[in-house]
């Protein structure tokens, strides 16, 4: 057999697919719910006492954010958990026998972790507009945004997959580092309503980048230009291809 | 018969320095069973790791069906099915689903006629929508023998399929192996029972300490492994061997308490009783008698001194 194993690719996105449906009804209540709270929260008891930000309802406002968190510790989650399962599971040995390149085996397990991802931000966008009037000014470049956010944030996941020797350190990185960063990025407030020195030192998160240029897509502003949030993923992209390559060339924790 | 498999100068050694195998040299024939017999530790399975593709080699070369395993490795691997020694099952798939799935992951469409016959051959069609945590370890073990026959493989390793199964299940085992060889396959089966080796396989070949010791035909080297040894515990301490049991080739242990005799099974007549008898006529009198099958870890012992004596 010689050429592209389209048929693994198919399979391996099924399993991971199948292995969703199992949990179909936290994975798809959990972010309508959490999305409710955040409303009420933010939207509801703190948004009624502030006023616009840049001229858009504080409501309105953390929509682009709370998508932009969902997807990104969906993205990490599902990914790693991908490849991490069967090298905990050891079923991993079928795929490394398996006539199926490293391209074809990212294609599957990262496309199945963003449709996963991608569903989740749908649905928090969807219900969103329970709550709130949310207009998109340019919802071509959101669909777009949200696949690219997906798929780069899909293969940071599988990459700590494929890291990760133990439970913990599959958690470690989306609790410690993205969570974190995610909450200090501007999700929920604009970059501007900080003080300086506060405000320099927030531009050296990527997040911001991430969540601003999101955030243009639906309002046509962020707190940065949106080159620069393309630029930001663009680089993301290359470094986590790079380092996916230099992990199946190296067979790191892969292959002894 | 045309080989399947070329092992050239096949090397693995790991960071630590520790090297598994130390330039392994094999030719496995099309359509044969083939027994790597070695104790824990000896390196078959990292041998078959690096041909199915789990494992990088450090030096050589492996072909499989006349594709290199690392510039041609989608030839290789999609003529091989591997049954790992582990017993690694996705435990929330249904039984039928893993199996297509493996046979998908090796690029073939979907075949629902043969993967119920691959299934029923393995008495498995019963509990084709069982999840795989309701299964048994043996059942278990069918199922990945199910997935790595799914692709319709030329070459099939299984690594230690015996190993804790009991006695009825090992039998239905070797049954089994038997019954896939009729469909042409080739076998290439790891275990560490000669027993196992001696029931099924055409040839066998014998690694410790990561290199190839031996490769002949089964019935050559069972004549080598069919020796046992009987020690006689005396009642009286012997300085010497009298010599009139010159005959037997007897050797003295523990300080002259004990003899050893070391006869060959397969012999019409192991010279056993006639000793015994010989001991009585002699006067000399015994406590206990205990007969031992050289463990395979011995014959591995005594034949890598021959291969250094050699």
């Amino acid at each position: 057999m010689s050429g592209f194993n389209y048929r693994a690719i198919w399979s391996i996105y099924k399993f991971e697919l199948h292995r969703f449906s199992r949990t179909l009804l936290t994975g798809l209540l959990v972010p309508v719910i959490t999305t409710s709270l955040y409303f009420v929260v933010f939207g509801g008891a703190i948004g009624s006492r502030m006023t616009q930000i840049d001229g858009i309802d504080y409501a309105a406002f953390i929509v682009p954010g709370l998508i932009m968190m969902s997807m990104f510790t969906e993205s990490i989650f599902n990914a790693s958990f991908g490849i991490y399962m069967p090298k905990f599971a050891g079923t991993i040995y079928e795929l490394l026998s398996a006539p199926v390149s490293a391209t074809e085996t990212v294609i599957a397990y990262v496309g199945a972790a963003a449709t996963k991802s991608l569903s989740v931000g749908t649905i928090i966008f969807v219900t969103a507009h329970l709550f709130v009037d949310v207009h998109v000014e340019h919802p071509v470049a959101m669909a777009a945004f949200m696949v690219l956010i997906a798929v780069s944030f899909c293969l940071f996941g599988f990459i700590l997959g494929i890291w990760a020797q133990s439970f913990e350190q599959l958690q470690v990185i989306p609790m410690l580092l993205i969570m974190p960063m995610t909450f200090l990025g501007g999700a929920f407030y604009s970059v501007h309503m900080l003080a300086e020195p506060w405000r320099t030192i927030t531009l050296f998160n990527p997040i911001v980048y991430l969540v601003s240029g999101f955030r243009w897509t639906f309002f046509g502003r962020g707190d940065v230009g949106i080159e620069f949030s393309l630029l930001f993923i663009a680089a993301m992209l290359a470094v986590c291809l790079t380092a996916i390559g230099w992990v199946f060339r190296t067979g790191y924790r892969l292959k002894k | 018969m045309a080989s399947i498999i070329t092992v050239s100068g096949l090397k693995k050694s790991y960071a630590s320095g520790y090297q598994a195998l130390k330039g392994i040299d094999l030719e496995i024939e099309e359509g044969e069973i083939f027994a790597l017999l070695g104790p824990n530790g000896a390196g078959k399975t990292t041998m078959i790791s690096i041909i199915c593709g789990n494992v990088r080699p450090s030096g050589g070369s492996v072909t499989v069906a006349g594709h290199d395993i690392v510039r041609s490795y989608r030839g290789s691997r999609s003529a091989i099915g591997l049954v790992p020694q582990e017993l690694h099952t996705d435990a929330f798939e249904r039984v039928i689903d893993t199996v297509r799935f493996s046979r998908g992951l090796f690029g073939k469409p979907r075949d629902d006629a043969y993967i119920e016959k691959v299934l029923r051959d393995l008495s498995l069609w019963d509990k084709r929508n069982n999840k795989m945590l309701e299964l048994s370890g043996g059942m278990k073990r069918r199922v990945m023998i199910a997935k790595a026959l799914s692709h319709e493989p030329r070459v099939l390793f299984l690594d230690e399929p015996t190993a804790g199964v009991d006695v009825e299940l090992r039998r239905d085992m070797w049954k089994l192996i038997g019954e896939l060889r009729q469909t042409g396959v080739t076998i290439i089966l790891t275990t560490h029972y000669i027993e196992e080796a001696e029931e099924m396989a055409d040839r066998v070949g014998v690694i410790n300490k990561g290199e190839l010791i031996l490769v002949e035909e089964k019935t050559a080297l069972m004549k080598k492994l069919g020796k046992k040894s009987l020690t006689v515990t005396l009642a009286q301490p012997l300085t010497q061997i009298p010599p009139e049991l010159g005959e037997w080739d007897l050797a003295l242990k523990s300080d002259g308490s004990e003899i050893e005799y070391v006869f060959d099974t397969r012999a019409e007549r192991t010279g056993v009783s006639s000793l015994l008898r010989r001991l009585g006529d002699l006067g000399i009198g015994y406590k206990d008698l205990n007969t031992q099958q050289s463990s395979l870890e011995d014959i591995f012992v005594s034949l890598v001194h021959q291969e250094k004596a050699a």
